[in-house]
C-alpha cells in the first residue's frame, strides 16, 4: 500500500492505495465520487474524463498514485457558488445528453476544449471531442453545445474584462 | 446550485408541444446519479464471472481450490451448485409450437454452446479480489467443433446443440395468397419474367452490438422480507415475472428497481444470464451482491443484433409498377433463444412490402442456432432489416428501369387520400403523408440541385464522386395490442398502466410502467398531465422504474412509451378530472352536469363560480365536506391496451461523396423529414431522431460484430467495435410533418427507433448510387473504403452501361445464393 494526498473538488484527502489502483477507482470507491463513471476497460470511451491540475485527463489511465500531490477536478466539484458552469448549463439548454452516462466526461472534455480555445470551429469541438463516445445524441446537440458555451463564455469574460477596465480607468 | 430556466411555466401556453429543457438533466449533469454500479450496501460482496474462452465445449471438471483459498474470496459457486435455484434465461416469443428452444441456464452445468457463457461466479469483499481470484479458478473443456456460419448451419453439418439434432430453431411463414391479402407472388414473378422486370439481390445484415455506454450492473439484496434487486434493465417489470417463475421465488417477494439506466437501445431488454447468477449467489451467500461488467464482458455476452442474410426477389411492370415481393432469410439467433428470439426477424414480416402496393407478397424466416453470442432486438428490431431491403431494392428497380428513384417510389407508393390502407401483408395503416413528407425533404435537401451536380462531376470523370440516398421508409410502432400478440404466439400483453396521485398541496405524482433509460419521459409526461389537469409543470412528479412504485407495467421497448404508455397517462388523468368534478360540485353547490373543466379551474356554466384542481385536492385529502358516499380520492389508475400499431413515416435523402481512388466516404448532407404523428416535445424528439440517424448511419460505415473461425468475437473492445465519434459525424437537418395517429387521444406515433431505421439504407443507397457507373449495384455493409474500392475495381471490369450481361438470377429452389457474389466479393 502506498500513501497518497490529494486534492479532489477542493477537499484534501490522505488514504493508502493499492499502487495498481486507478484514479477513477480511487475517486469512485475510496471518495464515493461517483459522478465520474466507468464505460470501458480500453480508455476510449471517455466517460470518466476528469481534470488534473485543470487539464483533462480519463481518469482509468491514471493510477491514483501518480495523481499523488496534485489536484483533480471531478464533474462533481465543476459547479461554483451555486451556479452551474456555462457547459453544463448549456449542455441542459441544447438537449445535449439523454441517458447521460457520458455526460460528466463530455461536459468535462468540453471545459478543455474551450480552455484551449475558445472560439472552436464546428470542426474543432468534434475532434476536440473524439475521444469521448456517446450512444444517445448523436454528437449534434452536444456540438451546439459547445458552441452555446463558448458563446455565453466569450461574452461573460468580455462582460468581465470591460468591468475590470471600468474599475481601473 | 439549479438549471436557470428561461422558459418560467405559462397557464396560458399549453406544454404539448413546447421544446421543454428536461426535468431529468439536473441530477446528469452535475454527477448526482444513481447508477447501478453506484449503489454500496453494508456487507455486499461483488462478483466476478468466470466465462468459457471455447465456443463450444462440454465441462468436465472446475476445480476452484486456488480461487477460495485466495485474500476476500467468501465463494466460489459453479452452475453445479445452482443448478436447481438459478432459473433460466427465457425465450417469451416461440414463433410456433415446433420450435427448438435450447434449455438456457444462467450458470452452465456442462455445455457450453459460445464463447463467454458462465461457468463460476466468485463473490469477494472487493470487485479487484473477486477479479484476481476468478483468474485461479481452474476449468477442464473438451472443445466441440463450432458452427459459426449462417450458411453452414442450415446444412446441419455441425450442431451448435447436438441433443437438438438440427441447427434449424424454427420456420415461419407469411403469404398474401394463403392469408387473403393479396394475390400469390409466383405468379406475379412469373408473368415479370416474361413480360415485365424481375430483381433479384441478396443482401447481408451484419450482427451488430448494441454497446449502450453504461455497462450493465446487478445488485441484489436477499436480507430483507422482499429480495430487492438494482438492475441496469429496460424492462423491470418483465424481469421481476421471469425471476418468479423460473426460479420459484413467488413474485409478490421480487422488489426489482430500476434507478439510472445508461442507454439500453433493446440490448437491455433481455433477461440475463448476470442478473440470474447475482441472484441466485446473493441468496445462497445470504448477502448482498455486486456485478458490474466490463466493455469486454459486455460486448461478448451482451446479446446482439441484425445478423441476417436476406434474399429478395421483387416483380414489376415495364412502367415500373410493383407486383410482388418475395422475401426469404436466414436469422442467426447465435445460441439461444433471447426474449424475443425469432420474435426479431418476424417483426419484419409486416414491413419489408412498406408503403409500397405491391399484389403479391411472400415472407419466410428460418432462424438459425450458432456458436456466438445469442442475437435480441436492437433499436428497430426486424424493422431496419425490412426497411434496408426494401429501399435497396427501390433503388436496384429504379436503375433497372433507368429512372429516378424517387419517382418510382411515388408511383408505387400509398397516397395520401388512400388512407386508411390495408397492405398486402395485412396491416392497417392508419394515416401518413407520404407526398408532403417527400416534398418537404426534397426542399431541404436541394435535390435537383445535387442531382445536377452529381451529373456534373459524372461527365467531368470527377474523382470525387457524389451520390444521393434515398429511404422512404415507414415502421411499425406502439407495441403491441394484447389480442395481436397472442395471436403471433407472444407470451405477454403489450398493454400499459399508469396511475395518477394527488397529493394535499396539489402537487402531483404520476406513476408509469414504462421503464425509460434516457427517453425524457419525466419531461415529457409532465407536459402531458400539466396540460391535461391544468396543473404547472413542476408540480408534477413522474415515477418510474421500481416493481414496488409503479407496481405495473410492460416497460421500454418498441417505440412503445409515448404511444401506449403515456395513452395510460391521459386516461389516468381523465378519471382523475372525473372523480374530482362530483367533489367540485358538491363545494360549488352545483350539479356535475353544470360544471366544466378547463385550464384546471371547475366552473359552473354560465357563473363565475369555481374551484381549482388543487383547491379539490385539498378538499378531498381533509375529506370534511364530500357528497355521501364519495370516496376521499382522487387518485386513479388506468391501463390501456391499443387497437393497432402506430406508422410513423419519413423521407431521408442523403450525399455521400466517394473518392473513386481511394474508397473513402464523406457525408456531405444528411436531411430527413418525420411524420411521427403530435410532437410533445420538439427538442427531445429531434435528439431522438440525431442518435437514430448516426446509429443506423453506424450500420453503413462503421459497425459489424466479427468472428475468428474458432468463435472467439474479434471486436470484443471499444478499440476494434468502432462506435463512431464526433469526428466521424456531421450535423443533420432535420424536420417534420404531422399526420397524428388515429388510435390515440394524443395522436402521437413514436420516434425512438425512426432514425435507426431509416438512415442505413439511405447511406448504402448514396454510396451505390455514388459508383453505379462503376458497375457497381452492391457493397456489404459496413461500407468501409477497402470494400468501396474492391467494389469499384471489380465494377471496372465489367463492359460499359449497355453492353451488360442480363443480371444473374436465383436457381429456383436453392436456398440463399448469391449472385452478385462473383462481382462483390464474399468478406462476410
Amino acid at each position: 500500500m502506498t500513501r497518497i494526498n490529494m486534492t479532489v473538488d477542493g477537499v484534501s484527502y490522505s488514504d493508502e492505495v493499492e499502487p495498481r489502483t486507478l484514479l477513477v477507482q480511487y475517486l469512485r470507491e475510496s471518495l464515493g465520487k461517483t459522478g465520474t463513471v466507468i464505460g470501458c476497460d480500453t480508455s476510449n470511451c471517455g466517460a470518466c474524463t476528469v481534470h488534473l491540475d485543470g487539464t483533462s485527463v480519463k481518469s482509468c489511465n491514471v493510477l491514483a498514485v501518480q495523481a499523488d500531490g496534485h489536484e483533480v477536478t471531478t464533474i462533481e466539484g465543476l459547479a461554483t457558488d451555486g451556479e452551474l458552469h456555462p457547459v453544463q448549463q448549456a449542455f441542459h439548454e441544447c438537449h445535449a445528453l439523454q441517458c447521460g452516462y457520458c455526460t460528466p466526461g463530455m461536459i468535462m472534455q468540453a471545459c478543455d476544449v474551450l480552455k484551449n480555445n475558445p472560439d472552436p470551429s464546428e470542426q474543432e469541438i468534434r475532434e476536440g471531442l473524439e475521444g469521448n463516445l456517446c450512444r444517445c445524441t448523436g454528437y449534434h446537440n452536444i456540438v451546439k453545445a459547445v458552441q452555446q458555451a463558448a458563446g455565453a463564455m466569450s461574452s461573460a469574460s468580455s462582460a468581465s474584462s470591460a468591468s475590470a477596465q471600468a474599475v481601473s480607468s | 446550485m439549479t438549471i436557470t430556466e428561461d422558459r418560467p411555466s405559462d397557464a396560458a401556453t399549453p406544454e404539448i408541444g413546447r421544446s421543454r429543457a428536461r426535468k431529468e438533466d439536473q441530477r446528469l449533469i452535475t454527477g448526482r446519479t444513481r447508477w447501478t454500479d453506484n449503489i454500496q450496501l453494508p456487507g455486499m460482496l461483488h462478483l466476478a464471472m468466470v466465462r468459457s474462452p471455447f465456443a463450444h465445449a462440454t465441462v468436465t471438471a472446475i476445480n476452484t481450490d486456488e480461487a477460495r483459498k485466495a485474500p476476500g474470496v467468501v465463494g466460489v459457486i459453479t452452475g453445479a451448485d445452482i443448478k436447481d435455484v438459478q432459473g433460466a434465461v427465457a425465450n417469451a416469443w416461440p414463433l410456433n409450437g415446433e420450435q427448438k428452444t435450447p434449455n438456457h441456464l444462467p450458470v452452465v452445468v456442462d455445455h457450453v454452446a459460445c464463447a463467454g457463457e458462465i461457468v463460476a461466479v466468485v463473490a469477494a469483499r472487493t470487485a479487484a479480489e473477486a477479479r484476481d481470484a476468478a483468474e485461479l479458478v481452474d476449468v477442464d473443456y473438451d472443445e466441440l467443433p463450432a458452427v459459426l456460419d449462417l450458411k453452414e448451419a442450415v446444412k446441419d453439418e455441425v450442431l451448435a446443440h447436438p441433443d437438438l439434432g438440427t441447427n434449424t430453431s424454427a420456420v415461419w411463414t407469411l403469404d398474401s395468397a394463403a392469408q387473403g391479402s393479396g394475390t400469390d407472388v409466383e405468379d406475379e414473378i412469373a408473368a415479370a419474367r416474361s413480360d415485365g422486370v424481375v430483381i433479384e439481390r441478396e443482401f447481408r445484415q451484419q450482427r451488430l452490438i448494441p454497446a449502450f455506454m453504461e455497462p450493465r450492473s446487478t445488485v441484489c439484496d436477499p436480507t430483507g422480507e422482499q429480495m430487492t434487486v438494482w438492475s441496469s434493465t429496460q424492462v423491470p417489470h418483465i424481469l421481476r415475472f421471469l425471476v418468479a417463475a423460473t426460479t420459484g421465488i413467488p413474485e409478490s417477494k421480487v422488489r426489482i428497481i430500476a434507478p439510472d439506466v445508461g442507454g439500453g437501445f433493446g440490448g437491455k431488454l433481455q433477461t440475463t444470464p448476470e442478473e440470474f447468477a447475482t441472484i441466485a449467489v446473493a441468496r445462497r451467500l445470504g448477502k448482498p451482491c455486486k456485478y458490474t461488467e466490463t466493455r469486454s464482458e459486455s460486448l461478448l455476452s451482451g446479446h446482439h443484433g441484425r445478423d441476417q442474410w436476406q434474399k429478395l426477389t421483387l416483380s414489376a411492370r415495364k412502367d415500373g409498377t410493383v407486383t410482388g415481393l418475395k422475401v426469404e432469410l436466414l436469422a442467426d439467433l447465435g445460441a439461444y433463444v433471447g426474449v424475443v428470439g425469432g420474435g426479431v426477424p418476424v417483426l419484419g414480416a409486416w414491413m419489408f412490402n412498406s408503403i409500397y402496393k405491391f399484389a403479391a407478397y411472400h415472407f419466410t424466416v428460418r432462424t438459425l442456432l450458432t456458436n456466438k453470442t445469442w442475437v435480441d432486438a436492437y433499436r428497430g428490431a426486424g424493422r431496419p432489416e425490412a426497411t434496408f431491403a426494401i429501399e435497396r431494392m427501390m433503388d436496384e428497380l429504379a436503375a433497372e428501369l433507368g429512372r429516378d428513384p424517387l419517382e418510382v417510389r411515388e408511383q408505387n407508393w400509398i397516397t395520401h387520400g388512400e388512407f386508411p390502407f390495408t397492405t398486402v401483408a395485412g396491416m392497417t395503416y392508419d394515416s401518413g403523408n407520404y407526398e408532403a413528407a417527400t416534398a418537404k425533404a426534397k426542399e431541404l435537401f436541394g435535390y435537383d440541385e445535387l442531382r445536377a451536380e452529381q451529373k456534373h462531376r459524372r461527365e467531368s470523370n470527377d474523382p470525387v464522386q457524389l451520390g444521393i440516398g434515398i429511404s422512404t421508409f415507414t415502421e411499425m410502432c406502439g407495441l403491441a395490442p394484447s389480442r395481436i400478440l397472442g395471436a403471433l404466439n407472444y407470451g405477454a400483453g403489450g398493454w400499459e398502466s399508469a396511475s395518477i396521485r394527488m397529493l394535499a398541496t396539489g402537487k402531483v405524482e404520476v406513476l408509469t410502467g414504462v421503464s425509460p433509460h434516457g427517453q425524457g419521459h419525466e419531461t415529457a409526461w409532465s407536459q402531458i398531465v400539466a396540460d391535461r389537469l391544468g396543473v404547472p409543470f413542476e408540480d408534477v412528479e413522474v415515477l418510474h422504474g421500481d416493481t414496488q412504485i409503479s407496481s405495473k407495467g410492460m416497460d421500454t421497448y418498441g417505440s412503445r412509451s409515448l404511444v401506449v404508455g403515456a395513452e395510460a397517462v391521459v386516461r389516468a388523468a381523465d378519471k382523475v378530472i372525473e372523480k374530482a368534478k362530483v367533489v367540485a360540485a358538491h363545494l360549488l353547490e352545483a350539479s356535475v352536469d353544470d360544471i366544466e373543466f378547463t385550464g384546471g379551474r371547475f366552473g359552473v356554466k354560465g357563473t363565475d363560480k369555481g374551484v381549482t384542481m388543487p383547491e379539490v385536492a385539498l378538499a378531498t385529502w381533509t375529506g370534511h365536506n364530500l357528497p355521501d358516499g364519495v370516496e376521499p380520492s382522487l387518485d386513479a389508475d388506468a391501463t390501456f391496451d391499443p387497437d393497432n400499431f402506430s406508422f410513423p413515416h419519413g423521407t431521408h435523402l442523403c450525399a455521400m461523396e466517394v473518392d473513386t481512388e481511394t474508397g473513402a466516404t464523406t457525408m456531405r448532407k444528411y436531411v430527413c423529414v418525420d411524420d411521427i404523428g403530435n410532437i410533445i416535445n420538439p427538442l427531445i424528439v429531434e435528439g431522438q431522431v440525431h442518435g437514430g440517424l448516426v446509429q443506423g448511419i453506424a450500420q453503413a460505415l462503421w459497425e459489424g460484430a466479427e468472428y475468428d473461425d474458432q468463435g472467439t468475437l474479434v471486436t470484443g473492445s471499444f478499440v476494434d467495435y468502432t462506435l463512431p465519434t464526433s469526428a466521424d459525424t456531421i450535423s443533420f437537418v432535420t424536420d417534420h410533418t404531422t399526420s397524428p395517429s388515429t388510435y390515440t387521444t394524443l395522436g402521437t406515433k413514436g420516434v425512438g427507433e425512426a432514425g435507426a431505421i431509416a438512415s442505413t439504407p439511405a447511406v448504402v443507397n448514396a454510396i451505390v448510387d455514388a459508383v453505379r457507373a462503376f458497375g457497381v449495384d452492391d457493397i456489404l455493409m459496413p461500407c468501409t473504403p477497402e470494400r468501396v474500392w474492391k467494389a469499384i475495381q471489380k465494377g471496372r471490369s465489367v463492359p460499359g452501361e449497355g453492353e451488360r450481361d442480363a443480371q444473374p438470377h436465383f436457381d429456383e429452389g436453392v436456398p440463399n445464393q448469391d449472385p452478385g457474389a462473383a462481382t462483390e466479393g464474399s468478406q462476410a
